[in-house]
């Protein structure tokens, strides 16, 4: 048996080795979401007017798609592997919800995008005209619903509907797939997600053509390249704002203290102001709203419309959710780590009984757990819904990282509306005619790139860090997710999966660069 | 669908041929899976539950998450 400090070691090197690999697996990843539309836009312009300089550009960009697809694919199969074996407990709990998703996904991908990628890339003159833009149109498709199949997993984890627990098999066992695949949470992070990328490969296209100019290279195809990406990256940014928007009401909803930690908001008010800007103090010193800063610009009543809509809207703050709040309804961490317990003790009952073949007590806990039952409807709203707080050691397990959270949300966020501007310019002056002439502009669009990135990686630190300590919200943190393996393998591995994840971003980023240098290339 | 399964082979095969660049990536994702699965998955990543039945994979389970020790559950 592992003690809680060995557990926790091997906690704290699990997290660190799926965090490294997810964020190397994401680098690739919206490029290849967004980047896939592009290319096909661009095709579809050399579809309708027949312009020999609409295939040279679409076949450019389709080689730096194809680069980023190669050097990415596959990287996410790690991230499976790891949820086999360092997840265990995880996996088996929630394997036939969390399975269905990531099977089709794997089943989608593999046929949708390895038939018409072949196609997309070795099909010019060898099928029609047609024929090739829409399989390029279907790849870009098929990139895009492996990404649905994966955030409806995601979605899930953060928002647990459509199951019910079967204590005989120890699973969560799924009963409406619609619930599953339709939950809003799911949704909204689809699309939010999915926007994010597309605006990660436009500011790409832009920044990657602002090269071209600033080298006085492939003017044209630079011009309109920006043109195209400029457009596609302000109808996606608008469209990430408006999802952005949605998640905040969800995460109030699902994951008040996810929001909490975003906000640093500590003593829960009506109409809450939203921290534009701010610095805050250490860990020990932050214990109200008062006294969490060094220094904060406000904005009043903003925290309280973009959690509810209202302006005179309660936001909790993570004093009441960690100490509770009788008034408005809120059960403090300890009493749900009581009922927790209790639910455990339950599980822990029927696995007694089914070892020494007790099936009147095996019927009468399995009672508990169904939901068709009012003892059932009552076990599990009560006790149940709490089951993951019961591993819980002290009610502020609770409390996420804030600082990382606070700061990776305004980076998020700083960094989007940077690029509305930046598209913004780019239109205008694009239309002014005057791009080619702006050296500064071109400069910003160029350092754009690594800006998109940053930002798409604390999107994800926000969700995932956020909502420590939670593998699935409330059912099972991460303390009771992991395996009970050795926490030296798992940190061999670690710098392993490090040293060959960070092979591959040098091999793309040299690939990616020697090939943008090339430039397109004349039939 | 044979005819179309063998026009597709045809087009990677040929797609390869013509380009350096994209036989130099096949290269790539093949060392990388020849590196996750020969190597990583082999080597790395023992099945915990492998050759146990259902019953059995769901009692270790049950165990895992019943003797965890934390907040007083199970043995310290």
């Amino acid at each position: 048996m592992q003690s809680i400090s060995e557990l926790m070691q091997v906690v704290d090197w699990s997290r660190a080795q799926f965090a490294m690999t997810a964020i190397y697996h994401w680098i690739f990843v919206p490029l290849t979401l967004g980047l896939g539309f592009i290319v096909a836009i661009m095709e579809t312009f050399y579809y309708k007017t027949g312009d020999a300089f609409w295939k040279r550009t679409t076949k450019f960009w389709m080689r730096l798609f194809g680069i980023n697809f190669a050097i990415g694919v596959a990287t996410g199969i790690i991230l499976e592997f790891e949820f086999g074996t360092n997840w265990s407990n995880y996996s088996y709990f929630v394997g036939d919800i969390f399975g269905a998703p990531l099977a089709i996904e794997g089943i989608m991908a593999f046929f949708l995008e390895s038939t018409f990628i072949a196609v997309m890339f070795f099909g010019w003159n060898k099928v029609s005209k047609g024929f090739h833009l829409t399989a390029t149109w279907l790849t870009a498709i098929g990139a895009n619903l492996s990404a649905l199949w994966i955030l409806v997993a995601n979605g899930w984890m953060q928002y647990p509907v459509g199951m019910q627990f079967n204590p005989e098999t120890a699973r969560n066992e799924m009963v409406s797939f619609f619930d599953v695949l339709f939950s809003p949470v799911a949704m909204n992070k689809f699309f939010h997600t999915v926007s994010s990328g597309y605006v990660l490969a436009a500011v790409f296209v832009v920044g990657v053509s602002a090269w071209f100019l600033l080298r006085r290279r492939e003017n044209q195809m630079a011009l309109r390249s920006i043109k195209i990406a400029s457009v596609f990256g302000m109808a996606s940014i608008l469209l990430c704002v408006f999802t952005g928007d949605g998640s905040g009401v969800w995460v109030s909803r699902t994951q008040p203290m996810k929001l909490a930690a975003m906000e640093a908001h500590y003593d829960g008010s009506e109409g809450a102001p939203l921290v534009a800007v701010g610095i805050l103090k250490p860990e020990a010193e932050r214990t109200s709203n008062e006294d969490a800063f060094y220094f904060k610009i406000e904005i009043p009543k903003l925290l309280s419309i973009m959690s509810a809509h209202d302006v005179d809207a309660y936001v909790a703050g993570i004093n009441d959710l960690v100490y509770g709040n009788p008034e408005r309804g809120i059960l403090s961490a300890s009493e749900k780590m009581e009922r927790g317990r209790v639910a455990i003790d339950e599980l822990a009952r029927y696995r007694e009984a089914m070892e020494n073949g007790d099936s009147e007590t095996m019927q009468a806990i399995a009672r508990k757990f169904d939901p068709q039952t009012d003892e059932g409807k009552e076990f599990l709203s009560e006790y149940f819904a709490y089951f993951g707080y019961g591993y819980l050691q002290s009610p502020e397990d609770i409390v996420p990282n804030v600082p990382l959270t606070f700061y990776a949300f305004r980076v998020m966020v700083g960094i989007g509306c940077l690029f509305i501007l930046l598209f913004a310019v780019v239109l205008w002056t694009g239309y002014r005619k005057s791009l080619e002439r702006t050296r500064w502009l071109q400069y910003v669009m160029l350092w754009a790139i690594p800006f998109a990135y940053i930002a798409s990686m604390a999107g994800w630190v926000v969700a995932e860090v956020g909502r420590q300590p939670w593998t699935i919200q409330d059912l099972l943190p991460t303390v009771a997710a992991v395996s009970r393996i050795d926490a030296t393998s798992v940190m061999v591995t670690f710098f392993i999966f490090a040293l060959l994840f960070t092979a591959l971003l040098i091999a793309e980023i040299k690939i990616m660069t020697k090939q943008i240098s090339i430039g397109p290339k004349n039939e | 669908m044979a005819n179309a399964f063998v026009k597709l082979i045809d087009i990677y095969r040929f797609g390869f041929q013509d380009s350096r660049l994209f036989r130099r990536l096949l290269l790539l994702i093949g060392i990388k899976l020849f590196i996750m699965f020969a190597i990583l998955r082999l080597i790395f990543f023992p099945d915990l539950l492998a050759g146990k039945s259902e019953r059995e994979k769901a009692a270790t389970i049950i165990e895992n998450l019943t003797t965890l020790p934390s907040a007083g559950l199970g043995a310290e």
